[in-house]
């Protein structure tokens, strides 16, 4: 059987200017507390177009149109430096403008809790007909079906009975809340809810188009976004990953959500590798849609700054785990890397405990794996904001546990850094970038013979929850495939054998007495 | 600084007075910790959180600055490695200029 591989990765970004303005927490938290404020006053003149959107260099490294390491060549500002002749269209999947998006939205929505405006509906289910990947999506008739009607849809807006959907500054739909008096099922949750599905769709349609696998060969779906489905009697109930898979035709796929806040989609992929290396399922994807409310948490800092704001993207991966091939990158389960409930929460306990424990226990030292993808946010959005480069402070940190270690000289500390490391290029959504927007372009390299290791590293803030002050941190190593499956389990053959020698034993020891 | 923490710190200096307590920072960067400092003794400059305008008079350190005052095999254990990454004497010195 041996250790489970990455069979293909899809990696999606919407661009959705106006939710961050409607539905971003920094936006609806200033609105709530002050309506008239400079910055809601502002904010409408730093967004940006969609063609700003595709050509913006991290969104392209996104899609795998670029590598990271071509960012490093680009000189910063990235904003003012757009990639000539850039696509929408990208080598693991797309940048969608947020009109086609609210289309997806009524498509995904199963109890008609979405409302389009007939003439904008009309608009959309032609662009969704004619799209590559959703042109044969289940539930694309919605879009010819129930329009809503203009002055309904304000007036629901204006009950606050549900949250606006707007295109180009215009009113165009709502999603509706889903019970009278639920907050579970309030209108603001069910347009997350609908929100993460719809993009998750999007990024699984991508992964079915753009890879060998097919949606009847699933047989299980980790979600690990960060929201919570349910009703009030279970709010966080589920179940993200059979909703998703349910639309994009993976009939014979069950699933659940894993949650960790951002460390979620390193542990549903350990799980995943661990469902695929037993052999309970064969393929196994790991995905998560967007986070709406993420949308422009750190504009004011840009709008202060005179930039456009970037936090414009909600972002998408799918991962498939499949059984060992000979040919795809291994995950190396004999060493994943756990921050214990018992490990502490300095930074230095975390990073021994989720980097170092794992790399002895596969006997690595910490150099000599080629590549670390830690949390991968894009340093031009969090640097404003005060939070610094987060991909090279990790890389300093993980420089500076080598050195502690003897393993490297602290002259060469940031030679090292620079050396593992690569420029952060994921939109600021929590889960999306934490280790896993690498994955695509690590699998490319190990493919292509230019590197042969790689440590992809979740961590999470659990305090956030208010339930424990713990930390949280999971990582694995992704390695070259030696091309031979290694047997790591149980063999059968082998086992019977040893049986028969020993009732062979026992059987002329019998005849001896 | 985080808005639940402005509320703890204002709970505490109520509860024991500012000249028995001090604010002891980890942050990682000169600016974010800076902020942090001036919050606590002049009062929440962003006017976001419950220290807006509210000048507590509080003395803020980051934890470099105690490395005497702290168990060398602790500080080993806990702080050296990340003493190796930040920038060390910037923190310290934006620190400072909000303790008068």
């Amino acid at each position: 059987m041996g250790f489970p591989v990455v069979k293909g990765t899809a990696y999606a970004l919407i661009q959705a200017t106006e939710m961050v303005f409607h539905q971003g927490t920094t936006q609806t938290s200033e609105r709530r507390k002050n309506p008239e404020s400079e910055h809601l006053k502002k904010l409408p003149e730093h967004l940006r177009s969609f063609q700003d959107a595709v050509s913006y260099p991290p969104n392209q490294v996104y899609i795998g149109n670029m590598t990271p390491d071509d960012l490093k060549d680009i000189p910063r500002p990235w904003y003012q430096a757009p990639v000539p002749g850039a696509s929408r269209h990208g080598k693991y999947g797309e940048i969608m403008p947020e009109d086609e998006f609210l289309g997806l939205i009524k498509i995904v929505d199963a109890f008609d809790l979405v409302f389009l405006e007939k003439g904008f509906q009309t608009q959309v289910q032609e662009k969704i007909a004619a799209h590559l990947v959703l042109g044969d999506i289940n539930g694309l008739d919605k879009l010819s079906k129930e329009p809503g009607d203009a002055e309904q849809i304000k007036k629901m807006v204006d009950d606050h009975s549900a949250q606006p959907l707007l295109f180009a500054g215009k009113l165009v739909g709502c999603v509706k809340k889903a019970h009278e008096f639920d907050e579970a099922l309030s209108d603001h949750v069910m347009f997350e809810n609908l929100v993460s599905k719809a993009s998750a769709v999007f990024v699984l349609k991508h992964l079915l188009a753009k890879t060998e696998l097919q949606a009847d060969q699933v047989e299980y779906i980790v979600e690990c976004s960060e929201e919570a489905c349910g009703d009030m009697n279970q709010r966080g109930g589920g179940n993200f990953a059979k909703s998703i898979g349910e639309i994009c035709g993976c009939v014979n796929a069950t699933g659940s959500d894993t949650r960790s806040f951002c460390a979620g989609p390193a542990h549903a992929l350990v799980e995943a590798a661990a469902l695929t290396q037993t052999g309970i399922y064969k393929n196994v994807v790991v995905l998560a849609g967007g986070s709406s409310v993420k949308l422009g948490m750190n504009s004011k800092d840009h709008v202060k700054k005179g930039m456009p704001v970037l936090e414009d993207m909600l972002g998408t991966f799918a991962v498939h785990i499949g059984e060992n091939d000979g040919v795809n990158p291994i995950i190396r389960t004999d060493g994943i890397g756990r921050h214990k409930i018992g490990s502490g929460s300095s930074p230095q306990a975390v990073m021994t405990a989720i980097v170092a424990d794992p790399l002895d226990k596969l006997g690595y030292k910490i150099p000599e794996i080629d590549r670390y993808s830690p949390e991968m946010q894009n340093p031009e959005i969090t640097e404003p904001a005060g939070a610094g480069d987060v991909p090279m402070a990790n890389y300093k940190m993980i420089g500076a546990l080598s050195v502690k270690r003897g393993e490297l000289d602290k002259k060469d500390l940031l030679k090292a850094a620079n050396s593992f490391g690569m420029p952060g290029f994921a939109p600021t959504q929590g889960h999306i970038p934490s280790g896993v927007p690498f994955i695509g372009h690590a699998r490319d390299m190990i493919l292509d013979g230019k590197i042969n290791r790689v440590m992809i590293v979740g961590k999470g803030s659990l305090f956030l929850g208010r339930l424990t002050n713990l930390f949280d941190g999971v990582s694995f190593v992704l390695e070259k495939n030696s091309g031979a499956p290694q047997e790591t389990g149980f063999n059968k053959e082998e086992v019977r054998l040893m049986i028969a020698d020993a009732m062979r034993v026992f059987a002329q020891a019998f005849r001896g007495e | 600084m985080d808005l639940e923490n402005q509320a703890r710190i204002k709970e505490l200096t109520a509860k024991y007075g500012k000249d028995d307590l001090i604010v002891v920072l980890g942050g990682a960067e000169a600016e974010a910790s800076g902020l942090a400092a001036e919050t606590v003794s002049t009062g929440d400059p962003t006017f976001a959180g419950p220290l807006s305008g509210v000048s507590l008079g509080l003395k803020a350190y980051h934890i470099f600055e105690l490395k005497d005052e702290i168990d060398p095999a602790v500080y080993e254990e806990q702080i050296s490695m990340m003493e190796m990454v930040l920038e060390v004497d910037e923190i310290v010195n934006e620190v400072k200029t909000y303790r008068g």
